[in-house]
């Protein structure tokens, strides 16, 4: 028999060698390190970290306050006086967009975050269980994303009054599902593989399969969502907000710092004013999109270095 | 057995004898066990059909054997496999371990025992560890549900005397495993299957993904953890001559039944049954070694779909031998000769 004669061959217990030039790397660090291999991610990363920085330092940062109306300088050019310009009622544009910053990464990253942690919630419970419950939660996702969610937005910002609580709330509660499915999609090809038929045969309980399990391995995707999703709702919150349903005045937001541009004659004449929070919405849409592509190819396994 | 003198001493080695020394006690008594998965279709999901991946197998394992299963692909030896240790609820029949039927305890009254006392070997030693956990987690996470030791320090204890008995380096406990070679990480899934104390392993395909050098190693691993903890091995496999080298008696399956199941030397010396005979002159044999190459029987066809299994025997459509019998009548599993059963009606 060939086997018997390959057993023959291999006597010697095969031990492995604890080899000294040999640096071991969790999962993190080897993902953080494709992360860094990405050029573009990097630099969207570098972005992030400014923009964040400068909405949690605006008080500091700020040449003015950012509601006090000189109505002698409105429209002031970028100068001086005024880095970037002032706006129609004479207010600084600069220490404005700093402040709006904060309005709309908070608005970003709440949103999100309300988001992510329904979509995951239902999206797991669905994907491990299966069976009619799958269907159900399914079928009321099918629901949440056929209603015209921009008619839905501008409803229901219309009836509570539009404040940053109820854009975070709103977003949430109707940002969710793509998060669902992708979670659920997650969870039923996991609950079936190898390693976690293997925690049942070894008597692991489901809460613990679910969270310890089946979760850290699908937390690829949902960062890569919720990166992708910031940028999405920053840029729905502009929207909004350009349509005087967002951040109302004189709160300011880069949305309705566009919306105050809305002139023609503004436009045409004083460029600097819609310019620098349209340029704003732009950078930090492109920073979130580049780090979620960087993460999708650091969580990817197939993507080797 | 050289190897064997490396192997830590640990609580159940005074439990260690030798194959023979072992008495004829049944560990596992398999019934008529069945194992349907429904076909669904149309909107509302009816159910119009099922695939029948185990239909009707009853066997039993002694203490201290190794249980060779083996069919080709498809024809239901993983479900069996997992019907078995309830990764999937039995259709019918009842899988009695240690004289406990354990086809109906929940999840709850299966852990205190059977989730310790049965243990499975996966195929793919690539999917069946969590990439997210290091070995010594891994191997950390069973002690702790089970509540087995006190102290993380006698866990730990525990897992290097493990990683050494299965040939691993005990330093190599916070490694992940993108960071182990495929035979390296088959080890890791032993040691996960033998870190509860372990009576009956489910060995499913185990060394089918490893390349030929590597399966030898494992098979060695394994046979000297059979000896030393007095395991029961359930093999399951596509591979003839693996099996041959490793099991004491051999069942073979085709299309969700057993069709023979015997000593290993009556099995491969003598098979009695036709599909068992075709399957063996299928075997390659090397030149030069003084066996002869049986006369190849090939088979006609294709196994057909289990979700439309033939009536009466379901190996009449590609039988050399048919009979009139064998379109209309299932023939009954039983045993023609000592210690040979069969189901086929040449004998019956």
């Amino acid at each position: 028999m060939s086997f018997l004669e390959q057993k023959a061959m291999v006597t010697e217990p095969f031990i492995v060698e604890e080899n000294h030039n040999y640096v071991h790397e969790s999962i993190w660090r080897l993902m953080f390190r494709k992360f860094m291999a990405n050029k573009l991610a990097v630099i969207g990363a570098f972005l992030m970290i400014i923009i964040i920085g400068s909405a949690l330092f605006a008080p500091w940062l700020a040449p003015q306050d950012p509601s006090k109306q000189v109505l002698l300088d409105k429209l002031s050019p970028p100068g001086e006086k005024y880095i970037l310009g002032a706006d129609i009622l004479g207010r600084d544009t600069l220490s404005r967009l700093l402040y709006g910053a904060r309005i709309s990464l908070l608005v970003g990253f709440a949103s999100v975050a309300g988001s992510i942690f329904i979509g995951t919630a239902v999206g797991a419970i669905a994907g491990y269980y299966g069976g009619t419950l799958d269907a159900v939660l399914m079928r009321i996702v099918d629901a949440v994303i056929s209603f015209p969610s921009l008619f839905l937005l501008i409803t229901l910002v219309t009836i509570f009054e539009p404040s940053v609580f109820t854009l975070i709330g709103v977003f949430a509660v109707f940002g969710w599902t793509g998060t669902a499915r992708l979670v659920r999609g997650e969870f039923l090809s996991l609950r079936s593989s190898e390693f976690v038929l293997a925690a049942k045969t070894l008597g692991i309980r489901s809460s613990r399969i679910i969270f310890s399990h089946i979760l850290p391995n699908a937390m690829g995707p949902i960062i890569v969502s919720a990166t992708l999703g910031v940028g999405g709702v920053i840029l729905a919150e502009a929207a909004l907000s350009y349509l005087g349903l967002g951040i109302q005045p004189p709160t300011p937001s880069w949305g309705n710092m566009l919306q105050s541009a809305q002139n023609p004659q503004i436009m045409l004449g004083a460029w600097w004013y819609p310019l620098f929070p349209g340029f704003m919405i732009l950078i930090t849409v492109l920073a979130f999109n580049f780090i979620g592509d960087g993460l999708r190819d650091a969580f990817d396994p197939k993507i080797s270095e | 057995m050289e190897s064997t003198d490396l192997l830590e001493p640990t609580e159940r080695l005074e439990l260690g004898k030798t194959k023979q020394l072992t008495t004829q006690e049944t560990l596992l008594q398999v019934r008529n066990l069945k194992k349907y998965f429904p076909v669904k279709a149309g909107i509302l999901q009816r159910t119009v059909g099922h695939v029948k991946a185990v239909d009707d197998i009853s066997f039993h394992v002694n203490k201290g054997e190794t249980l060779g299963i083996v069919g080709e692909s498809g024809c239901g030896k993983s479900t069996m496999g997992r019907s078995l240790i309830r990764l999937y609820e039995p259709t019918e029949g009842n899988v009695l371990f240690d004289g406990t039927d354990i086809t109906n305890l929940s999840e709850r009254e299966l852990r205190p025992i059977i989730r310790r006392k049965m243990q499975m070997i996966f195929q793919d030693p690539y999917a069946s560890l969590n990439p997210r956990k290091s070995l010594g987690s891994t191997l950390n996470e069973p002690l702790l549900a089970h509540k087995l030791y006190s102290s993380k320090k006698e866990r730990d204890e525990k897992i290097k005397d493990l990683l050494n008995v299965v040939g691993l380096h005990s330093s190599s406990m916070n490694y992940y495993p993108h960071e182990f070679s495929g035979g390296q990480r088959q080890r890791i899934g032993i040691a996960r299957a033998l870190v509860l104390n372990p009576e009956l392993i489910i060995a499913d395909e185990a060394v089918s993904a490893l390349d030929v050098s590597i399966q030898s190693q494992i098979i060695n691993l394994l046979e000297d953890l059979q000896s030393t903890f007095n395991l029961t091995y359930i093999f399951i496999s596509h591979d003839l001559s693996v099996v041959r080298h490793i099991a004491d008696r051999v069942g073979v399956m085709y299309l969700g039944k057993l069709v023979e199941l015997a000593n290993k030397n009556d099995l491969y010396a003598e098979p009695l049954h036709p599909y068992t005979q075709a399957l063996l002159s299928a075997v390659p044999v090397i030149r030069n070694t003084g066996v002869q190459q049986k006369e190849r029987i090939v088979l006609k066809g294709d196994i057909p779909s289990p979700a439309n299994q033939p009536p009466g025997c379901v190996f009449h459509t590609r039988c050399p031998a048919k009979m009139k019998i064998c379109e209309t009548q299932i023939p009954e599993f039983k045993e023609v000769k000592p210690n040979h059963l069969i189901a086929c009606h040449l004998y019956q």
